[in-house]
This record gives structure tokens, sequence and C-alpha cells, in this order.
């Protein structure tokens, strides 16, 4: 049995099934071997597998396979390089530099909404940074571990200046542009009947298509996360005719999460995510993180960029991690003002997303 | 006698009139306009709301094509450079036309790769399409899936060459024992070939240089209309020849065989292409070790062949059972066995009376490679919804984008179109 399926794997291999530079290289075509015979044992068994040592395995493979949307504007896309940039892509490339010391060894993977569990539980990528839901049943049931927030979102509304509406409270009768299937069509229901007023929904089916369904007055109001329509507002010829208002109808914690089961390597992500939100806080910024680090006299940010204590060696790495990781991306203030902040067209205003000594909701546990 | 004409008609003209051009309501554009256009008072009045619908599209299309810019550097430029006048965007066509073409992936330096590639594919094909060009010429077509793979993915060249070999050694095995049995000489070439690889599996990473020619480029670089391209190829020019042998088979005697058949393609048939693209990119992830899967590129080939060669094998199916029974059995009373019989009577015509239906399949299964946007390859459409639409400069751009791919495919499907009329036109030598 075993010899009839290295006879299958070697011709797959020869007709170059398999990317040929896998061929190159001896021990690598040793462990191809067992595609096949792995193909046979049962998916627990692999998903097992996959489940233990995952920083042992980044590190040997010595690039991080990081999931992101398939473009999402202002969180993950391409440019016209070819080069993946985006506020969810920086969280990759800091995990990358304090892992492996280069934030550019990672290996973008694009995921759908439908793809993107199924690409982490099955092991093709380490971490899932797609601008996911922090919800129970995904936590529990699906058996992944979300490592904090990195995006603080809601529902909202967006509405033509020219309907005269300042609340959602006002939108009684009113159409409404909704994409189905997702969990803010659920939280439109609970508003309008919290509310007790009623509306009539157009369904459609992606960001695009509501957008065009919104401009063309097929609907009175548009509804979907807030970064969301902000970003859409930003495309439209006048922006200005346009309004978010002020209701936020859902609590939607965008966060990175990585498998259920191997704490050590979930440890490394959340503690990267928390060390860029406290060099926030602490004013370590990309500009001054290397005379920081020589220079402080606050214990915290010595602590923080290893030039006091053992922090790195607890979890596995080396004194420098968070700095490396805040010298490649910056600190989180500098990742939102570069991707999604009011200087781009997306233009977000910081507002739950601030720290929580400027009353947000940022709030890392301390270094210690 | 000859003066009778003289008192009995006033004039005799002796010489013809000069051809005089034939009245201009009966002859030329007029006549043609009135017989086509104006023949009766309601045809008149639709030619005349027609034209109308046709200027309101013109006017509104015309001036927002012919005003379009080239060249500004994102949406929000074409947007102060219009100052509000409504004109096209095409400007996101210049500045990602490598992208929509090769994927964001792919080296730019290597682009020549790819194209080379599908000029090679013109001459690939010419003698397949065209049976009046020199048989010769098919040796061009049978090494270009070999030197196509070679350029498009790069890396060590022993990869094709045993890969080539191995077919080679399958197709002497079989010319050798066909003579005596084509089932023998069939199971002994595919025997050879998966000798030939298994060695080669030794011998290719032994040989292969530390930087071969051809740097390598990972199946998940592809991209672009490329990617289309390249799917729609493979999978019409691999389904053809197993929806052949499906039909062969669903006809076939020996219930095993048949039974076989029936149930594959009826199952592939019932399930829709979508879903068979989620197992290849989803499902299967689950079955291999985190390190180790098969390229994504080949699951979705095998997926794409298997459901349009369900599809193909009923099309040929049609094809089999038009034929008149006197044809099977005058193959038989010839005395040709069972392959001969279908190579040489059978097929023939059963073919060119399925030509339409195949190439219906053809158009539809290259248009249905856009799917795998949903699986997360960035082909043509892919591109467009995911990178291009989600980068701050050009957000908010549809017409334009989605008007080129359209006219892209259009002009792929519509060229596949003509040929399959050419072609029936060609073979028209039957009774009718």
């Amino acid at each position: 049995m075993r010899v009839f399926l290295q006879r299958i794997t070697a011709g797959v291999q020869s007709a170059g099934f398999i990317h040929p530079k896998v061929v190159e290289n001896q021990e690598e075509v040793k462990m191809k071997k067992s595609i096949i015979l792995g193909a046979l044992t049962i998916a627990g068994l692999s998903a097992g597998a996959a489940a233990a040592g995952t920083l042992d395995d980044v590190k040997a493979r010595g690039t991080l396979n990081c999931g992101v949307t398939t473009g999402l504007v202002g969180f993950a896309a391409p440019d016209a390089n070819g080069e993946w940039v985006g506020f969810d892509v920086s969280v990759c490339r800091a995990v990358a530099a304090a892992v492996l010391g280069d934030a550019t060894a990672v290996e973008f993977v694009p995921t759908t909404g439908k793809t993107r569990f199924t690409a982490l539980s099955s092991g093709e990528i380490d971490l899932l940074a797609r601008n996911t839901t922090w919800t129970f049943s995904r936590d529990t049931d699906l058996k992944f571990d979300f490592v904090g927030v990195n995006y603080y979102d809601g529902q909202g509304f967006l509405v033509p200046k020219a309907l005269g509406v300042s609340s959602a409270k006002d939108l009684d009768g009113a159409t409404v542009c909704i994409q189905t299937g997702t969990t803010t069509e659920l939280n439109l229901a609970d508003f309008f009947r919290a509310n007790n007023i009623s509306y009539e929904p157009v369904p459609i089916e992606t960001n695009a298509e509501g957008t065009q369904q919104y401009l063309a007055g097929a609907c009175d109001t548009y509804t979907t996360d807030a970064s969301g329509l902000a970003s859409t507002r930003a495309t439209f010829e006048n922006p200005g005719d346009h309004v978010l208002l002020p209701e936020i109808v859902s609590k939607e914690p965008l966060g990175p999460l990585v498998r259920h089961g191997d704490n050590e390597w979930g440890d490394i992500v959340r503690w990267t995510l928390n060390a860029l939100i406290t060099a926030e806080e602490l004013g370590v910024s990309s500009t001054n993180v290397a005379e920081m680090a020589t220079s402080t006299t606050n214990p915290e940010v010595a602590r923080l960029l290893g030039t006091e204590g053992e922090l790195g060696g607890m979890i596995g790495l080396d004194a420098d991690w968070a700095k490396r990781a805040i010298e490649s991306e910056g600190n989180y203030g500098e990742i939102f003002a570069k991707n999604i902040g009011e200087e781009t067209p997306i233009g977000l205003a910081r507002g739950l997303n601030a720290q929580w000594t400027d009353g947000g909701l940022l709030y890392s546990p301390p270094f210690r | 006698m000859s003066d009778t004409h003289e008192h009995s008609v006033a004039f005799v003209r002796t010489t013809d009139i000069e051809q005089q051009p034939a009245p201009s309501n009966a002859a030329g554009p007029v006549k043609w306009m009135r017989d086509n256009l104006f023949a009766t008072w309601p045809n008149a009045l639709l030619t005349v709301a027609s034209a109308y619908v046709i200027y309101l599209i013109l006017t509104a299309t015309l001036p927002w094509i012919l005003g379009g810019l080239w060249n500004t550097s994102s949406l929000a430029e074409c947007r102060e450079v219009l100052q509000g006048k409504s004109a096209a965007c095409f400007s996101v066509l210049t500045d990602r036309w490598n992208q929509l073409l090769f994927g964001f992936k792919y080296p730019s330096e290597f682009y020549w790769r790819p194209t080379l590639a599908l000029v090679l594919m013109f001459f690939a094909l010419a003698p397949v399409l065209f049976f009046d060009l020199p048989r010769k010429l098919l040796i061009m077509t049978l090494l270009y899936p070999f030197v196509a793979y070679w350029l498009i993915w790069g890396g060590t060249i022993w990869v094709p060459v045993f890969a080539l070999l191995g077919f080679i050694a399958g197709y002497f095995v079989y010319a050798r024992f066909v003579a005596q049995n084509f089932a023998l000489g069939f199971f002994g070439g595919v025997a050879a070939a998966a000798v030939v690889w298994y060695v080669a599996g030794f011998v290719v990473s032994m040989l292969a240089p530390e930087s071969p020619l051809l740097a390598s480029v990972p199946s998940r670089d592809l991209g672009g209309f490329m990617l289309n391209m390249m799917l729609g190829l493979t999978c019409v020019s691999l389904s053809i020849p197993l929806g052949i042998a499906l039909a062969l088979g669903r006809q076939s005697s020996m219930p095993l065989i048949k039974w076989m058949c029936v149930v594959f393609i009826e199952f592939i048939r019932g399930v829709p292409l979508i879903t068979l693209l989620f197992v290849a990119s989803v499902m299967l992830a689950y079955f291999f070790p985190p390190d180790a899967t098969v390229d994504l590129f080949l699951r979705v080939v095998i997926m794409i062949t298997i459901f349009s060669a369900a599809y193909i094998a009923e099309v040929v199916r049609g094809g089999l059972a038009a034929l008149p029974k006197g044809q099977y059995e005058a193959a038989d009373s010839l005395g040709l066995d069972y392959a001969q019989a279908m190579r040489l009577i059978i097929l023939p015509q059963a073919l060119k009376i399925s030509i339409p239906g195949i190439v219906n399949i053809a158009v539809g299964l290259f248009k249905d490679t856009t799917l795998v946007s949903v699986i997360s390859m960035f082909d043509l459409v892919g591109m467009i919804r995911g990178p291009i639409l989600a980068s701050t400069d050009w957000n908010g751009v549809y017409w334009e984008l989605l008007g080129f791919a359209a006219v892209l495919f259009f002009v792929v499907c519509y060229g596949i179109s003509q040929y399959s009329q050419w072609l029936e036109r060609r073979l028209a030598t039957d009774h009718r």
C-alpha cells in the first residue's frame, strides 16, 4: 500500500502538479511523500497535529501564514505593486517582526468570509486577521481563540442629507439596503423591533451592489458596519451630501484569532497586539523606539522594549520582540492613522478606538 | 416589305437605349430601407422607435466613453479633472493593467513568460482547429502543454521533460501492444508512464539545479485574465476526451463500466460547480497535513474538468444516439473491432453532430472560470472585486472595470463561437 501511494505521489511530483520549488529540495520531497498518506488520515488527526507548536512551525518555515480578506479598503488590500497594506495586514507584519525578526516574512493568504474559518482550523494559516467579529460561538463552538480587539466597530446607518433625518429612530417606514445572510440583518430587525418602528428591507448581496442601490435611490438608508459605511461614503462623488447617523446598533469587536489549544502561540499574538497598544499609551513610536530602548527611565517602557526584565523569554521569544514589532509598523496609533485614520480617504475618527486615557476602549493589560 | 414599318410606326429606334439606373425607389439603400425598415406602417413606427432608443443609448454612453480619462492616478483625481462632468475613468485600466492580466503577485520581470506562452498557444491550437494545415504541426500541439507549463511556472526544466518522457513511454508501450489487445495496450501504456514518473520523482530532485533557468513561480501567484485563460484552455482540452470516454462508457454493454459512468455523470451533473470548487479549496485542506497540499490550481482544474466532462458526455451521447443503427451494423459487418469501429465510423459522425453542443459547453465553461474568485483565487473578476476595488485609489470604479472584463470575455467567447460556425460549414458533408 505504502509503495503504491509513494508511486502515485512521485508521479504527481514529476508531472509537475506539486509545485516544482518543492521538488528542488530533497528534504521537502520526503515530506511530500506523506501527502497522500496524509490525505488518508482522518481530518481530526491532521487538525490535532496542526494544533501543537505553531511557533516552532512558523520558525521552521521562516514565514508566517496570515489569513487576510481578499480586499477591504483600508484593512487589507494589495497596492499597485502587489504589496499587501492595511490595518489588519499591519497586525500580521508586527507578529512576523516579533517572531521572525522580519516584517516582510509573511505569506498572505486571502480568504473570503466563507473560507476563512476552515483555512485557520485546517492549519493552512497560523493567524487570521480579517476584520472578524468576536462572538461567543466563534470563540467556543468553532474552537478559535480571539486574542484581543484591534478595532471596535458597530453597525451604523448612512442616509442622504436631503432626507432630513438626524436619528435612526426617525427612520419609521424607511426602505433599508441590507446585506443578506449577515449579522447586520438580524441587528437591524432587533433595532427596529425594539424601537417599535417599521422598515422595508431591500436585500443586496455585496457592498458594491449596496452602494449602487443606495446611490440610485432604491433605498432611503444603507446599513452595515460603520467603518464600512465611512469608507463607502469616501468613494462617493459628493461625500458631503451623506451623513452617518449617530446610532450604533450593534457591537462588532474585530480582532485577530488563532486556533484553540495552542496557548503559547495565542499568547504571542495577544501580547504583540497589546505591545502595539501599550506603545501608543506610553508614547513609544516607530521613530523614537530605538532611542527609547536605550535612554528610557520609565520602567514599563524598559520592560516592553526588553532593556529590563525577561518578558520576551517568557513567551519563547528574545528580548527585542516588541521593539521589532513597533519598529516595523509603528504603534497602534500610527497604524490607525496610516491606514484608516482621518488623514486617509477613509477618514475614520478614533472614537471607541482611542486609548482608555482619551475616553476610548483600548486598554492593554500591563507589561509586568 | 421593307417599308411596312415606315407606314405603320412613326419611329423605330435602331440602337439600344443605354442602360439606365433603376428608379431610386426600386434599388439601392432606398429600396432596402423600404423593404426592410418601412415596409408597412407598423414597421415604420417600430423602426423610428428603435432608432430613437439607439440614439438615446448612444448619446448617454458615447460621451462617457470618448470623454474618458486614461492617465490619472486615482478616482479622486479623475473627479477633480472632470469637475462633475460624467465621463469614464479608464485610468484604472492603465494603472492596474498588469494586475488585471497577470494578477498582483506574478513577478513583473517575468510577464514575458505567460505572454510568450499565449503567443505559442495560437501556434499550438492552429493545427487542431484548422485541419487543412500539415499534420506534422501537431507535434507542436503535443509539446505545447509542457512548454507552457515550464514558461508559466518556471522551475527546473526536468519536471516537464520527465512528464513528457512518461507520456512517450506510455505511447510506445501502447503502440506495441494495442495490435494484440486494446485493453492490454491501454493499461500497459498507463503503467509504463507511471513507472517513468515514479523514477522521475527521484531523478528530478537530483538533477534539479540550485537556480533554474526560469525562476519558479508558485501557483498562488497566478492571477488575472491569465488565470481564466489557463483554466479555460486546460479544462476544455482535458474535458473533451474525458467526456467522450464517459459517453462511450455509458453506452457500454459491460454493466460495471456502464454504471460507473452513469453514476459519475449523474452525480456531477446534480451538483453545482460552486460546491465542487468549495470542496476543492476548503474541504480537501482538512485531509492534508498543513504544509503539504496538492496545488490549488490543480485541484480547481480537476473539479472544473470533471464538471464539464459530465456535460460533454451527455452532449456526445446525444450525437451517438442520433446515428442510425445501420452505421453500427455496417462497422460490425466490415469486421472492425470496437476501437476501430468507434474511431473510424461512429465517432467522426457523432462528434460532428455534437459540435454546437460541445462549443456551447466550452463557452460556458470559460465563463464559469470566473467562479474561482469566490474561493479567493484572483482571476480577472477576483482581481476586480478584491484588490482593485479595495484599494483606496480605485474604490468606487465599477462600470469601467466590469465593462473591461466583459469585453475581454466577449472577444474570446465570440471567437470560439465564430470558429464553431466555420467548422460546421466546413464539415457540412451531409445530405441536407
